[in-house]
């Protein structure tokens, strides 16, 4: 996955000091900047399948913040054979079991996205958010106005009540 | 706490396990028999319905228990817990879902992975209510997320699948915004178990401790898109409008709920009124929040002509008011939370519920379809008036009795020293309180005044109708004969409910009066709420 390749740049490197102080921060900045670019790009990309990718990205930027968090300076990995002597440094291995499963919901997800932009595109023919809107504002299922609803197009029955003679 | 049997304790594994396992069930039997879907989710239902009752009857007789998954140890393992809270939410999820059957039913939507679907949501929700670990929550969240996806854009138009597109962006957001914030605490505290973390919390950093203050934040941020309030909402109205409307009824009353009771668990469970006291600035921002929800979703529902599309911008005013409660940090005010919480759940099933079987069996589904709709299906019609009012919080009812516990949490806050904001709480619900009258009025005008001078109308009286050339709409009438000014009959075909008039399926109909009678009754069991919860309440603010 992503987070694994971005981690193997990202974090500590350092001996000791200020250097680790500043790598640590260095891969929590990567964080952070991966968490804003998917969110921007789910805001600010018209396509839909773009805000998908945004998602992803959003995604792995947390997994990033967790697989840092259980880096232990010198750690092995915590694959303990019995008899080993106590007081060996591990790296932990719960905060890796949480991405395992943050990814497994991940993929669904994506998956589930993607299954419903195949059937957008087939309804409309187009991916783009805001050709779906004016497309979608024309067949008359999605209002026009915040709160303004007109009347849908398809709707067969004129209204009865408001007719008086 | 006395010591559980085992099997008592293992109902809540089998509380989630049963429909999940269940859930394949559908799918697999139905590569040999046709519409088996039905038939294994009335059974897990109703079978959940047992299981939730007897949890309830240990918790409230014998108190909390809890059972640990796997056989390990809390807080390394994860466990199951029901409460004073948790099993009142349980009871609610079980009944629900076991009514929303008998609407499915015959509202569709049919096939058998519909039913698969239904039964991974009802497991996710009763996971959701049940778990007392942070990242479990998480998981059981986006089970629930997941399949509410699914089953919105079970619909097959293309608006359902695009409503459901965007609330699975924003739902993802939202749950992951959580899981930002369960990483924060998890990075102050090394604990993930809700119970260790109120001590955990305390002791490896503080309540001013950034980390634990961000982390709060986030969480808060993620529940707030799951729930819905005010700024970020915007999936929700799209999303319960296009929904096949038994999804609708089932959504509607249950997932918000869930994400709800997800917020008042962590609050007050893992972080604690302490917390809360000790962050003036984040409860305040807080309650502006919610008090710019509760009115702009009163506001919006009242601008909407379409029926499900105005209870959903109601939803986003009331999760306003259970997210003030929470805010507050006032013992009443927390009641009242819990007691809205389970109410809104029972109104809006009955709602959307009412809703759906009047576009089922009349084709309406705007407000002015409903035009005289009362003389043609007069329970059906009386229902949704009932529920409606009971929405407004006109007592005896226990949208009343939830509205009124917060107002009253919320004046006593600010009369505490908690200064205006607890006032400016009190004064929007009764503004929104004002706004949900609007509209309600609204219904109830429709189904009962308008239509003046259609052939049925409303007016002269029955007898009047013979004049107009002997056009006589009766009951059954059929759609062919009705012309521009007819008022709206039911349409041709539509079930029949035996000895009453309303054209609406005979097993949804008795669930739909039972909601509302149930509605009504629950709003003369203030003080049995005021007992039930007490335990949890005192545990809280201890």
């Amino acid at each position: 996955m992503t987070a694994s390749s971005v981690l193997s740049a990202a974090p500590v490197i350092g001996a000791s000091g200020v250097l680790d102080v500043l790598a640590t921060r260095h891969a929590y900045v990567v964080f952070a900047l991966l968490l804003c670019i998917g969110l921007y790009m789910m805001i600010a990309n018209p396509n839909l399948i773009k805000k998908l990718i945004g998602l992803n990205l959003f995604q792995t930027a947390i997994f990033l913040l967790f697989v840092v968090s259980a880096y232990v300076e010198g750690g092995a990995i915590p694959i303990i054979p019995a008899g080993t002597e106590q007081g060996a440094a591990y790296a932990s291995p719960l905060p890796h079991v949480i991405v395992l499963t943050a990814i497994v919901v991940g993929v669904s997800l994506t998956a589930v996205g993607l299954a419903l932009c195949i059937r957008i595109y087939d309804e409309y023919g187009t991916l783009r958010a805001d050709t779906l809107r004016d497309l979608m504002r024309e067949e008359g299922s999605l209002p026009a106005e915040v709160g303004q609803e007109p009347d849908a197009a398809g709707v067969a029955r004129s209204d009865g009540g408001e007719t008086n003679e | 706490m006395s010591e559980p049997l085992p099997l008592i304790e293992l109902l809540l594994p089998l509380a989630v396990v049963v429909p999940i396992v269940a859930a394949t069930l559908p799918l697999a039997l139905g590569l040999r028999y046709d519409d088996v879907g039905w038939s294994v989710a009335a059974v897990t239902s109703v079978g959940l319905v047992g299981i939730a009752g007897a949890v309830a009857a240990e918790v409230y007789t014998a108190g909390r228990f809890a059972h640990e998954l796997g056989g390990y140890q809390p807080p390394v393992g994860i466990e199951l817990v029901a409460d004073e809270l948790s099993a009142a939410v349980l009871v609610l999820i079980a009944v629900v879902a076991a009514a929303t059957l008998a609407f499915s039913r015959v509202a569709g939507p049919r096939g058998n992975a519909f039913y698969s679907g239904y039964l991974l949501l009802t497991g996710g929700l009763s996971g959701v209510v049940l778990t007392g670990d942070l990242f479990n929550l998480f998981v059981f969240l986006e089970i629930v997320g997941l399949t509410t996806y699914a089953l919105i854009a079970a619909d097959r138009s293309g608006a359902s699948a695009y409503a459901s597109l965007k609330y699975l962006m924003l739902g993802t957001v939202g749950a992951s915004l959580y899981l930002v914030g369960v990483g924060y605490v998890f990075l102050a505290t090394g604990s993930l178990n809700m119970l260790d973390l109120q001590t955990q919390i305390v002791e490896q950093a503080s309540y001013t401790d950034p980390l634990i203050q961000a982390g709060f934040a986030f969480i808060v941020a993620g529940f707030a898109l799951k729930i819905a309030l005010f700024p970020v909402h915007t999936w929700q109205p799209d999303a319960y409008q296009r929904a096949p409307d038994s999804v609708t009824v089932f959504v509607a009353a249950l997932v918000s709920t869930a994400g709800a009771y997800a917020l008042i668990r962590v609050t007050y469970t893992v972080f604690t009124v302490d917390f809360l006291l000790a962050n003036d600035a984040i409860t305040t921002v807080l309650l502006v929040v919610t008090g710019v929800s509760i009115l702009a979703g009163s506001v919006l529902a009242a601008m909407q002509s379409d029926l499900k599309r105005m209870f959903a911008y109601s939803s986003v005013a009331q999760f306003g008011m259970i997210a003030a409660a929470v805010a507050l940090a006032n013992e009443w005010a927390l009641l009242g939370g819990i007691v809205h919480l389970l109410g809104h759940g029972l109104l809006k099933f009955g709602l959307f519920l009412a809703a759906g079987l009047l576009a089922l069996g009349y084709g309406a589904r705007r407000v002015e379809d409903l035009a005289s709709l009362a003389r043609r299906a007069p329970y059906t019609a009386g229902s949704l008036a009932v529920l409606g009012l009971a929405l407004v919080g006109i007592p005896p009812s226990i949208g009343f009795l939830g509205k009124w516990y917060i107002a009253f949490g919320a004046v006593q806050e600010s009369g505490a020293g908690g200064g205006a904001v607890g006032i400016g709480i009190a004064a929007v619900i009764f503004i929104s309180t004002l706004f949900t009258l609007a509209y309600v009025a609204r219904l109830i005008e429709q189904l009962y005044f308008a239509g003046v001078g259609l052939d049925d109308g409303h007016g002269e009286g029955v007898a009047d109708t013979d004049e107009h050339g002997g056009n006589v709409v009766a009951d059954g009438g059929q759609a062919a004969d009705h012309d521009a000014d007819d008022p709206i009959s039911p349409k041709s075909g539509a079930p029949t409910t035996l000895g009453v008039p309303d054209r609406v399926p005979t097993g949804a109909f008795v669930v739909l009066l039972l909601a509302t009678a149930t509605a009504v009754a629950l709003g003369f069991a203030g003080a049995t709420f005021a007992d039930l919860f007490d335990p949890f309440l005192s545990e809280v603010f201890a």
